[in-house]
């Protein structure tokens, strides 16, 4: 091959690179235009009545914003899905972490049953589980309720699975070596094995306070009133109300993102890792 | 109570101190059980009562007419038979299968193009990953109303454009053969990061020295793409369409959302359906069977899967 040549694919492939790039890239904002335009809307007074708002508006206003929060309970909602979420998060932590150790640390008979038996559960689609919890609840009067909605999640077997697979990684001479000097479980559990799996936790904490952010059809079958309604609930009922005041309902749409936003920021690494982690076996 | 510790007590005068302190092989054993099922205990009971137990009685449940509220009243396979044959609960599963022929593709390859240009050395690249991926965290139903505002039929920024350039833009959520599109498009545009990010992970599997290897041997970019990265990210891609097959025959909250399943039924779903037949028909019976019936269904096609991927997955 020539000198001649050679450069001359060298300045094809770099031309090919960059609009690649530029593709890539213009894909990207076109991706997070719908936010954008959310945004926007948002803060068009009068949004939807006659025109389609601009992109950026003449004259920003909150009074979406101000209209939300006065005539829906939307604060209380919010805090709603916050104390859900969070209740939820912890609660998986702890019923995932402490099982985890048990399947990691334990010998003993029927183990292979009782984890397969974890797994099905995992396999089981949520509608199945629809009308006998529906019953289930209204036979423990926990309709309406956020420990209806809270009970049904506080165990998870994907939870379960992630954090025992995070578990088998951290060498047992460490907890041998504990034993010796004459640690209990307790001590071996809080000293040596939460703090070697925080990243794993991490990856949990993120999926967990997540799904029960986005979740929807199991809260829209429990929760009835509206200031016990999650975000999702509020938000789809938000169209019935304002049908054509767009800056309210997008307004709506603001609040529940940016909570979930912050968290993502916070934690894309963990987020990411874990959903190709869960995509490799 | 055991009476163990009172035996051992009594063997103390004779047998060495050591062996007072360490029980028995099997009492050991059992003790070594006992704790372990504790750790358990906290996860395994709620699985149990929320999980398994419901498994159980919606299978009991789908053998029955209820109307969730009188008696149920035994009546066999008969509400299998009447879905079967049922032309809304048909049309429900014809709407499902719509949905996954045109979803699959377009997240399939948008997300594997993506994978493959976020996969390059590039500036920002984690940034930009992160925009693509940004749609997949955020609830289904902010995105429903966003979408359905973008595509309002009359003041929608989509139909705002497409009549700047002289078309005539559809009544997208409104018209019963745009409806089931729409979705399809809202679900994608949702979706794509997720594939992305699947994939993006399998193709950090793939050695660099094979690539280099390729290169050597004189394959060009197309070349190298289809001989060797693509056939080394079977296993990525074979989970994709597991998981996008499964959660496609569960579509339920962008429908609710978008469409509620209208126009004219022109999208309802088959979970939809489950969703309408408990809570507005009633008939908690015929919804349970219904449920079985969708993970008949889920779990065929996914075994039909499984059975294909020896012929087309490789495994390093």
């Amino acid at each position: 091959m020539s000198s001649h040549t050679h450069t001359r694919t060298r300045t094809r492939t770099r031309a090919g690179t960059i609009a690649l790039n530029s593709i890539v890239v213009i894909g990207a904002l076109a991706m997070v235009f719908p936010f954008v335009w959310t945004l926007s809307t948002s803060l068009t007074h009068g949004a939807g009545l006659s025109a389609t708002p601009s992109l950026i508006p003449s004259h920003p206003s909150l009074d979406g914003y101000r209209e939300l929060f006065t005539r829906t309970p939307f604060a209380r909602v919010v805090l709603n899905s916050i104390g859900l979420a969070v209740a939820i998060t912890v609660a998986q932590l702890v019923t995932s972490t402490l099982a985890a150790y048990g399947f990691s640390r334990f010998e003993f008979r029927g183990k292979k049953a009782i984890f397969a038996t974890y797994l099905a559960t995992m396999m089981v689609p949520f509608q199945v589980l629809l009308v006998p919890l529906f019953v289930l609840m209204r036979d423990l009067k926990l309709l309406d309720t956020y420990l209806g909605v809270l009970l049904p999640s506080i165990a998870s077997a994907f939870g379960v699975f992630l954090l025992r697979q995070a578990m088998n990684t951290i060498p047992r001479e460490l907890d041998e070596a504990a034993t010796l000097d004459g640690a209990g479980h307790f001590r071996i559990f809080s000293r040596i094995i939460v703090p070697n799996m925080l990243p794993a936790l991490a990856t949990l904490s993120v999926f967990a306070f997540m799904s029960s952010w986005n979740s929807f059809l199991w809260p829209l079958i429990i929760l009835r009133s509206d200031d016990h309604k999650t975000l999702p609930l509020a938000l789809a009922s938000l169209q019935g109300q304002f049908t054509t005041q767009w800056d309210v309902i997008m307004a709506g749409s603001i609040v529940s993102i940016i909570p979930m936003l912050t968290l993502y920021i916070f934690a894309q690494k963990y987020i990411i890792q874990g959903v190709a982690g869960s995509g490799l076996k | 109570m055991s009476t163990r510790p009172v035996t051992s007590r009594l063997n103390l005068g004779s047998a060495p101190r050591r062996n007072v302190r360490t029980p028995t092989r099997a009492s050991r054993h059992r003790r070594h059980t006992l704790i372990a099922l504790t750790f358990l205990a906290p996860s395994a009971l709620p699985l149990l009562v929320f999980s398994l137990i419901p498994m159980v009685r919606a299978m009991w449940t789908s053998l029955h007419k209820w109307n969730l509220i009188g008696p149920m009243r035994w009546v066999g396979f008969d509400n299998y038979v009447q879905l079967v044959k049922d032309p809304d609960t048909r049309a429900a599963f014809g709407h499902t299968v719509y949905y996954i022929v045109g979803y699959f593709p377009l997240v399939f390859v948008g997300g594997l193009a993506l994978a493959l240009a976020l996969n390059r050395a590039m500036r920002g690249r984690n940034f930009v990953r992160g925009l693509y991926f940004l749609p997949v965290v955020t609830s289904w139903i902010a995105v429903a109303l966003v979408w359905r505002w973008l595509l309002n039929p009359s003041v929608g920024i989509v139909n705002k454009v497409l009549e700047a350039v002289g078309i005539d833009g559809p009544g997208w959520w409104t018209d019963p053969s745009w409806a089931m599109p729409s979705i399809i498009f809202a679900s994608a545009w949702k979706d794509l990061g997720f594939v992305m990010v699947i994939l993006l992970a399998g193709l950090q599997t793939i050695p660099v020295d094979v690539q280099e290897a390729a290169t050597i041997d004189g394959a060009g970019a197309w070349r190298r793409l289809w001989s060797v990265t693509l056939p080394l990210l079977t296993p990525s891609i074979f989970f994709v369409v597991i998981i996008s097959l499964i959660n496609g025959f569960q579509v339920f909250d962008q429908v609710y959302a978008l469409t509620g399943g209208g126009p004219a039924g022109s999208s309802e779903v088959v979970v939809q359906r489950i969703y309408d037949l408990t809570f507005r028909y009633g008939q908690a019976g015929t919804a349970s069977a219904l449920s079985w019936l969708l993970v008949v269904v889920v779990l065929a096609v996914t075994l039909i899967q499984m059975r294909g991927e020896k012929k087309w997955v490789t495994y390093v």
